[in-house]
């Protein structure tokens, strides 16, 4: 658990969750605060106002949390309950981001559910979606600026990008064919330009 | 906007099954796995009409929270079309929901419970780093796919161009600014109202 994990000298100072009621709570209160994505909450509250961690070892979570499948914000909070006190910690951070926002997210779809039929919400909805479309497209575009340093350069890596969004839109190859033989080719290229 | 579905106990366990299938596929988050969902559950089973299908992410995204929460939105919006209006609906629902979030759920977290420890303590092994570093520009690639399937299912480039010009002014904000999303999401559902796009 924590004992074998390498403590940095501000490992004294820094606080720490007191239980995992306390984990719990915490990851409720800031996912509640995150609309439309946790990641920016997580940073502000766990390490510039609990000061659970410091920012390089948050990168290095953040980090791992993307490597592994599962959503990012998720598997961060069972990275750090689990560091805390172990699989309960894990178990309570991971309840504390997800038990309220589910509440919530379902009584919002009950709501919509009764003015579905309203042409208000009908177009509230179709203009909530386009906008919903285009904050993923910003996103991408954002991370796309993390690609000029890639090991593969820029050009390579749009042709796998690109050769990614033609198969899904236009010859809708399913997920897993994508990344078995897309992703693994660009894993294999990328292995073979990093340094031994 | 009701769309009354049948599904027997064989077609629960295959939605359970199908996001237990892609629950490790899901590299870059849950949102990379959207076009995939919408292939199964739009246009192979027909168990959610389009409408719904964004509909799921347009509330999760509006609505506090990690936006994996789509997938049980999605899940329950399959059970109320199984169950149809009243008590029922919600029980079934509430069981869509939880099947999905489950499937989603449980490989993904146990296996990063899993590799947790060893993945921090192996960061600079040359491997990890190909396989974080090598699946960069794949991620970029299913983003912008996303992005594009959830825009057609709205309305067509060439029919609708107010509605892309919205998806393509929120990109463009959230690319080159740090407004809140919030802002863009109502700033959408007011143009929606008022019938703009």
């Amino acid at each position: 658990m924590a004992s074998d994990l390498p403590l940095p000298d501000s490992a004294q100072t820094a606080a720490r969750p007191r239980n995992p009621a306390d984990l719990f709570w915490s990851f409720t209160w800031l996912a509640l605060q995150g609309f439309g994505g946790v990641v920016a909450v997580v940073q502000r509250e766990l390490v510039e106002k609990k000061r659970w961690m410091t920012n390089e070892e948050f990168l290095e979570d953040w980090a791992v949390a993307q490597v592994m499948p599962g959503p990012n914000v998720v598997n961060l909070s069972i990275m750090i309950g689990d560091r805390h006190f172990g699989l309960r910690g894990a178990f309570a951070a991971l309840a504390g981001m997800l038990s309220f926002p589910l509440a919530i997210a379902l009584a919002v779809a009950l709501v919509y559910a009764q003015w579905a039929s309203h042409p208000a919400m009908a177009g509230a909805l179709r203009g909530m979606g386009a906008v919903a479309a285009g904050l993923i497209g910003g996103m991408g575009l954002k991370l796309a600026a993390a690609l000029r340093t890639h090991p593969l350069g820029p050009w390579l890596c749009a042709a796998i990008a690109g050769l990614t969004f033609v198969g899904v839109v236009w010859l809708r190859v399913p997920l897993y064919g994508l990344l078995l033989v897309v992703g693994g080719a660009a894993c294999v290229l990328t292995w073979r330009k990093l340094a031994p | 906007m009701t769309h009354a579905i049948t599904l027997q106990p064989l077609d629960w366990l295959h939605l359970f099954l199908y996001y237990l299938s892609i629950s490790l596929l899901a590299v870059g988050g849950a949102i990379a796995t959207a076009p995939d969902m919408h292939r199964f559950l739009v246009d192979r089973n027909a168990w959610l009409t389009d409408m719904q299908f964004n509909a799921s992410i347009a509330i999760a995204q509006a609505a506090p929270g990690p936006n994996v929460l789509f997938i049980a939105l999605l899940g329950w919006h399959v059970g109320l079309n199984a169950g149809g209006p009243g008590a029922i609906g919600w029980a079934y629902g509430l069981l869509g929901a939880a099947l999905c979030m489950l499937g989603i759920m449980l490989p993904s977290a146990t296996l990063t419970w899993l590799a947790t420890r060893w993945a921090h303590r192996n960061r600079e092994r040359r491997a990890v780093r190909a396989f974080k570093q090598g699946m960069a520009p794949l991620v970029i690639g299913l983003l912008m796919a996303a992005t594009w399937v959830l825009g057609r299912a709205q309305g067509q480039p060439t029919t609708d161009g107010p509605l892309w010009l919205l998806t393509a002014a929120a990109a463009l904000l959230v690319w080159r600014t740090r407004l809140h999303l919030l802002w863009m999401l109502g700033a959408g559902a007011l143009l929606g109202v008022l019938g703009w796009v």
